[in-house]
Parts: structure tokens; C-alpha cells; sequence
């Protein structure tokens, strides 16, 4: 559990002036995730949003020893370092306690560096992989990925006058990594930040790999007023569209289980990327997305046993 | 005290990395490398040496995982060929462009496709711009030797470059040859500790590695790189001062072979070199006189040093293991040939060899010597790239 008063003492690691758009939810991501880290901590990052905004030469947003080098490969980028972390410590070359956290967007974590993540969990490095799930390819100007929900208009699956927007559901990479029999795995969202930093904060104590899936919405991407960020996360939960669960040591369980499920329309209505979809004719992919929530939510609560 | 063993390359290339005991090793297989990596596993398993060893997935991980390791603080290595480096392609820039002195033996071996498992060059030539500084090697010896000196070439602080050490690939990896390796307590004491600038590691100074430049500061991140190039020659050849120091064999930056009074010289890398010194002296005992260029450090390029000892010569060859493909020659020709521009002019041809693991043998070679007499003696060129042993 983490306690607003303890946070707001500490120190941020991520400061202000990054070039982040106004309502994105990476660096909100970010800044609760390193709130729960106690020790010193070495972050890496995939190419991507995250990295070209905070780090711009002669610049930098990071108070943590930071580390980028390419999009596909942020774990395995940390798990070199994680690797000279053990080799050095061994040699008595460092004595303090480390923290090594991976970020990725989406792209760089569902797809291209998907099998760095793979293997980096598989070896078992003492490290957190915290994928920012934007839901698209957002640095490069809102192209499709795996993590794009089906329906969504992106500039590479855009809402055309015979195929409306994304045709296939995403790819469901928190339970592949949960498949991996990793310590510790969880979905997370800023909006429910004691939820998430308790996560981060699990996470971070397992000794072995541990894998976060946090959503972070993308007011361009989405298209949405970038003052209803913390809204369209709620929303996200409270569709059970993004349902918040870990799975620690094998053992699922649902860490917020709204009090009413609330129909998805609603929630898609606010989102300028779904707008396509109350045409008349694109009506019934709304029914095919609240039947895919309605069957995942369903066989969540039942891997659970909440259901 | 040192011993004399029966070797091969691979094993010679195991042994030195154990002397090394690098902090990291992330490394993948793929052949002719993979009994590198192989034996190093003995190693660590056994206790020989104290490396952190990541068995990564892919050897594009294997150089990302050498990048964050090296980034860390700590002596990283890795080990690759032909398909395995061209995964790497894109963190070798990196590696380069980070500034981290990285070391990899590389086993010489064909690009696909069609897809070929024996010695070429192609792969190496292939990143020949990458930043990294490459040393070749013709034999086992050369090949252990390069790679301890390249520790120090790497770390020196005026270089902070990356270092491929380049050995052919089943001829020199898996042939068994007479090689002498140095004292375990020697080679530790050569190579001395990495004592890094910035670390990642060094939580209390924390710095940002892998920023992004805009046109502002990108230009001069890559002008400092193409400086630190022009220092590379000097610690060379500084290194190997030292380690003849230790060793009693002596290294430069390319090996001159009865070229000195030469009035007919090839230039040739890695083990070919070893096939063409015997047709030097046969052709020497027949009154010919030729002579041999072995470049030892091909990336930088020490053109000056090149163009003084190949200068005054009739006409020169150039036998690349490697196809540029431009229609004008394979890389070895075109660097040598581009670095003579200003020479008083020897007439220059090119020698495309030994693709795919095709022998070449003393034949092949002399022949190339009677081509070249002839053109001395005609001042005449029929044939300025020639394929050499392959049905046209």
C-alpha cells in the first residue's frame, strides 16, 4: 500500500520539463512508478515517446542513471546491465542495493521487442518491465499495433468506406506474460495509482523478472480533451476494458473489481478513434467489443476464482 | 611461463576470453562461432572464470545486452558470425555511437543467401562502417593475440571504440595449429581493470546514456567519433609495443612480407595471407619480385602507412574475400586503390576470392603475381576486377 503523504515527500525522478504532450499519461505513469522505488534505480527505455521527450540532448528529465538504445530491445538492454550489476557486486565492486526497470511502449514491447521481453524474462534477471500501453504507435503518428483495440482508427488501419478501422482484438500480452511463470505480473492504470505503485512496489521486492502492463492513453492518438486523461483511464476499468489484476507466484487475482459494470458504448463514445463506429453500419462492432469484454472480464473472474 | 599447444582458432579465441574474464559475456550460437561460446560455458560453469553469462535469445539481444552491460561499468564481450552480426547490424552503431569499448571476436563467414556456413568476409566488410575498429587475423595466434591487445585498444581513453577481431572462419576456427599462450597472470595484468568514466552503475552521478540529438548537436556527436578514429592507429600500435613487450611477438598494423624491394605486392587479409607468403618465396626463388601486404587493422583504415609501403611498386593486387557488389570491386580494393589516388601510380586490380569458403590455393595466387608482372611490363590493365576460381 502506498501512503499519498510518504509519496508526496519524495523525491521525483522523472522532473518536469520534459516535452510530453499535455495530458499524456506516460509520464504520470512513470513518475508513480519510480515513487515506489526505495532504493537507487537504473531505468531503461525503448525508443519511443517516452524517450524523445525527456532525454533531448543537451537535456534530460531523468534523475536516475538512464539508459536508451534501441526500440526492440529495452529488456535486453537492462538485462546487460542487470548482468554487470551481479558480475560487479560480486567483485566487490559495488556494494549499494540496485533497482533496474525497463520501460517499453507498446510497440516496443507487444511487438518488436517482444522477444527481447521474452527472453529477457525467461533468463530470469532481477529486473521490472513496465510496458506504457498507448495502444498504438504513437510517436510515429498513430499507427496500428498489436496492443490497437479492434474498431480503433489509426493512421495504418483508418476508418475507410469498406473497412472501419482495426479489424483484429488485441493481443492479450499481460496473460502471455503471466504464461512465462514469471514471479509477479499485473495490469495496471494511473488512475488507480495506489493500485498501480503497490504494484510496482511488488514488482520491485520479488527476487526474478516481474512484468506491469500499464495503460497510459494518448490524448492524440485517442483523440480526447486533454484534461479528461484521469476520466478516460476510469472509464477503462470501470467497462472492464482494462481489467486491474496481478498474478503473483502463479496465483491470479483481481485487484479492483468495479462496483458496476458499465457498458463500453460510453466509453468509446468519448474517444474521437471509435468515432467511425456509431455510424449505422458500424454499429455491431460495438456488440463485438462488449461481447469480447464481456467474455474476458468472465473468464478473468473465473482464472481468479472471483467469479 | 608460457605454453606451446595444438590449438584451433576457436579454442585459442575461448582460451584468451577466459584469460580476459570479462564481466559479462552475452553471446548466442551460430556456426563456425559457436564452439566459442561453447567452451567459454565450461568455463563458467566450472568456476575458470567469473563472467555474468547471458544466454540471450537472439544476437541482436546479445549485442544489446553487451551495450547496457559495457554501459554499466563492466568488461563486456560477445561473439558472432555471418548471419549473427548482420542481427546486429543496427547495435553496432550503437555500440560505436555510445562510445563503449566492447570486444567480439568474429568468425568469418558468408551472408546468405544462398545460405553458406564457411569463410567469406562479406560479414565483416559489412560493418566495416559501423564505427568499430576491426583487427584481422591469419592465424589462431594472431587471432588470441589480437583479441588480448584489443582490451587495451578499446579502454584506451583516447579510444572508447568497439572491437571486432576478425579470424576465418573452419580454416582458422576449427584448424588445429601450434599456438603459444601467454601466463593467466599475464594477460590479467596487460589488460588491467576498466576504470570507466560514467557508469550506469554510479547511482550518485547519474547520467543519461543514448539521448536524442536533433540536427543541433548530432553532426558534432558523429565528428567526435570520426576523431576518436584518428587516435585508433597510434594506441595500436602503442599496445603492441607493450605486448611484444610480454609476449615477444611483435604486431603492427599490417605484416610487409618481402615487400620492402617488391616490385609486384599483394594485399590480402586474414589467413589467405599464410597461402600467399609460400608463393612469395617460390616465386622469389625463381627471380620474381613479389611481394605481400597483410592489413592487420582495416577500420580506421591506415591509408598513410599503406600508400608509403605500396608506393614505387609495378602493379599491385588486391584480394578481397568479400564482393562489393558496386560493379568496381571488392571493399579492400576499393579503400587501397582510394588511398594510392595520390601515389605515384602502380597499376591496380582486383582479385575476388574465396567466396563461401572456396579454397584458394598456390596456383590461384601465383597466377595473380604473372598478371601483375604482365601488366608491369605492358602498363596495361585487360581486367581490373578478376573472379578468381569460380565458373564463369
Amino acid at each position: 500500500m502506498a501512503n499519498l503523504r510518504d509519496l508526496t515527500k519524495k523525491e521525483e525522478l522523472l522532473c518536469g520539463g520534459h516535452r510530453a504532450c499535455a495530458g499524456c499519461a506516460a509520464p504520470i505513469a512513470v513518475r508513480q512508478a519510480l515513487k515506489a522505488v526505495d532504493t537507487p534505480v537504473v531505468v531503461g527505455c525503448a525508443t519511443g515517446c517516452l524517450e524523445v521527450t525527456t532525454t533531448i540532448y543537451p537535456f534530460t528529465s531523468w534523475r536516475a542513471p538512464f539508459i536508451h538504445s534501441a526500440f526492440e530491445n529495452s529488456a535486453a538492454t537492462i538485462s546487460g546491465v542487470e548482468a554487470a550489476y551481479r558480475a560487479l557486486k560480486k567483485k566487490g565492486k559495488i556494494t549499494r542495493d540496485i533497482q533496474f526497470i525497463a520501460f517499453g511502449g507498446d510497440g516496443g514491447t507487444y511487438d518488436i521487442g517482444f522477444q527481447s521481453l521474452s527472453g529477457a524474462m525467461e533468463r530470469g534477471h532481477d529486473m521490472v518491465y513496465i510496458c506504457y500501453d498507448n495502444e498504438a504507435y504513437m510517436n510515429t503518428g498513430i499507427q496500428r499495433s498489436s496492443a490497437t483495440p479492434k474498431g480503433a482508427s489509426t493512421t495504418t488501419s483508418p476508418a475507410g468506406k469498406v473497412i472501419p478501422g482495426k479489424v483484429q482484438f488485441r493481443k492479450d500480452l499481460t496473460a502471455v506474460m503471466a504464461a512465462h511463470n514469471i514471479p509477479y505480473v499485473a495490469q495496471a492504470v494511473p488512475s488507480h495509482w495506489n493500485d498501480f505503485i503497490t504494484k510496482v512496489q511488488k514488482a520491485l521486492a520479488v527476487k526474478g523478472p516481474a512484468f506491469i502492463n500499464v495503460l497510459a492513453p494518448c490524448r492524440l492518438g485517442w483523440q480526447f480533451d486533454p484534461a479528461e486523461t484521469i476520466d478516460i483511464m476510469r472509464g477503462a476499468v470501470e467497462t472492464c476494458f482494462w481489467p486491474l489484476y496481478e498474478v503473483e507466484n502463479g496465483v491470479w487475482r483481481v485487484t479492483h473489481k468495479p462496483r458496476e459494470k458499465k457498458p463500453v458504448r460510453g466509453w468509446l463514445q468519448k474517444q474521437g478513434r471509435f468515432r467511425h463506429l456509431f455510424r449505422p453500419e458500424n454499429e455491431h462492432i460495438i456488440e463485438e467489443i462488449q461481447a469480447d469484454i464481456d467474455r474476458n472480464w468472465e473468464a478473468l473472474l473465473a482464472r481468479a476464482g472471483a467469479a | 611461463m608460457s605454453k606451446r599447444v595444438a590449438i584451433t582458432g576457436n579454442e585459442a579465441v575461448a582460451q584468451a576470453m577466459r584469460q580476459i574474464n570479462p564481466d559479462v559475456v552475452a553471446a548466442y550460437p551460430i556456426t563456425p562461432q559457436t564452439e566459442i561460446v561453447q567452451i567459454f560455458s565450461t568455463f563458467v560453469a566450472d568456476g575458470d572464470v567469473d563472467t555474468e553469462f547471458v544466454t540471450v535469445e537472439s544476437e541482436h539481444s546479445a549485442m544489446s545486452a553487451t551495450i547496457g552491460a559495457s554501459a554499466a561499468g563492466a568488461r563486456a564481450m560477445t561473439a558472432t558470425s555471418s548471419q549473427g552480426l548482420a542481427l546486429m547490424w543496427e547495435m553496432l552503431y550503437i555500440a560505436a555511437g555510445l562510445r563503449l569499448p566492447i570486444v567480439a571476436p568474429v568468425v568469418n563467414r558468408a551472408l546468405s543467401a544462398p545460405i553458406n556456413i564457411h569463410c567469406d568476409h562479406s560479414d565483416t566488410m559489412g560493418a566495416r562502417d559501423s564505427g568499430w575498429i576491426q583487427l584481422y587475423s591469419e592465424n589462431a595466434q594472431e587471432a588470441y593475440d589480437n583479441l588480448i591487445q584489443a582490451v587495451r585498444i578499446a579502454e584506451h581513453a583516447d579510444v572508447q571504440l568497439p572491437v571486432m577481431v576478425c579470424m576465418d572462419g573452419f580454416i582458422v576456427s576449427h584448424g588445429m595449429e601450434n599456438a603459444e599462450l601467454l601466463d593467466d597472470d599475464v594477460v590479467r595484468s596487460f589488460i588491467g581493470q576498466r576504470t570507466p568514466k560514467h557508469s550506469l552503475l554510479d547511482v550518485d552521478r547519474p547520467a543519461t546514456f543514448g539521448a536524442l540529438d536533433f540536427a543541433d548537436w548530432y553532426f558534432e556527436h558523429r565528428r567526435q567519433l570520426a576523431e576518436a578514429q584518428t587516435h585508433v592507429k597510434g594506441v595500436v600500435l602503442d599496445v603492441a609495443k607493450e605486448f611484444a613487450k610480454v609476449s615477444g611477438r611483435s604486431y603492427d598494423l599490417f605484416e610487409a612480407y618481402r615487400l620492402d624491394d617488391a616490385e609486384l605486392a599483394v594485399v590480402v587479409l586474414n589467413s589467405a595471407a599464410g597461402t600467399a607468403k609460400e608463393v612469395v618465396d617460390d616465386l622469389r626463388d625463381k627471380g620474381m619480385k613479389a611481394g605481400l601486404l597483410k592489413i592487420r587493422l582495416f577500420r580506421p583504415f591506415p591509408h598513410e602507412e599503406i600508400v608509403a609501403a605500396l608506393a614505387g611498386k609495378k602493379a599491385i593486387a588486391v584480394l578481397d574475400r568479400a564482393d562489393g557488389l558496386s560493379t568496381m570491386g571488392g571493399p579492400v580494393f576499393v579503400d587501397v586503390r582510394s588511398a594510392m589516388y595520390d601515389a605515384p601510380g602502380p597499376k591496380m586490380v582486383n582479385y575476388i576470392y574465396g567466396l563461401g569458403g572456396r579454397d584458394i590455393d598456390t596456383e590461384q595466387i601465383a597466377g595473380v603475381y604473372w598478371d601483375l608482372a604482365r601488366i608491369a611490363e605492358t602498363g596495361k590493365v585487360t581486367s581490373p576486377v578478376t573472379y578468381l576460381g569460380v565458373r564463369e
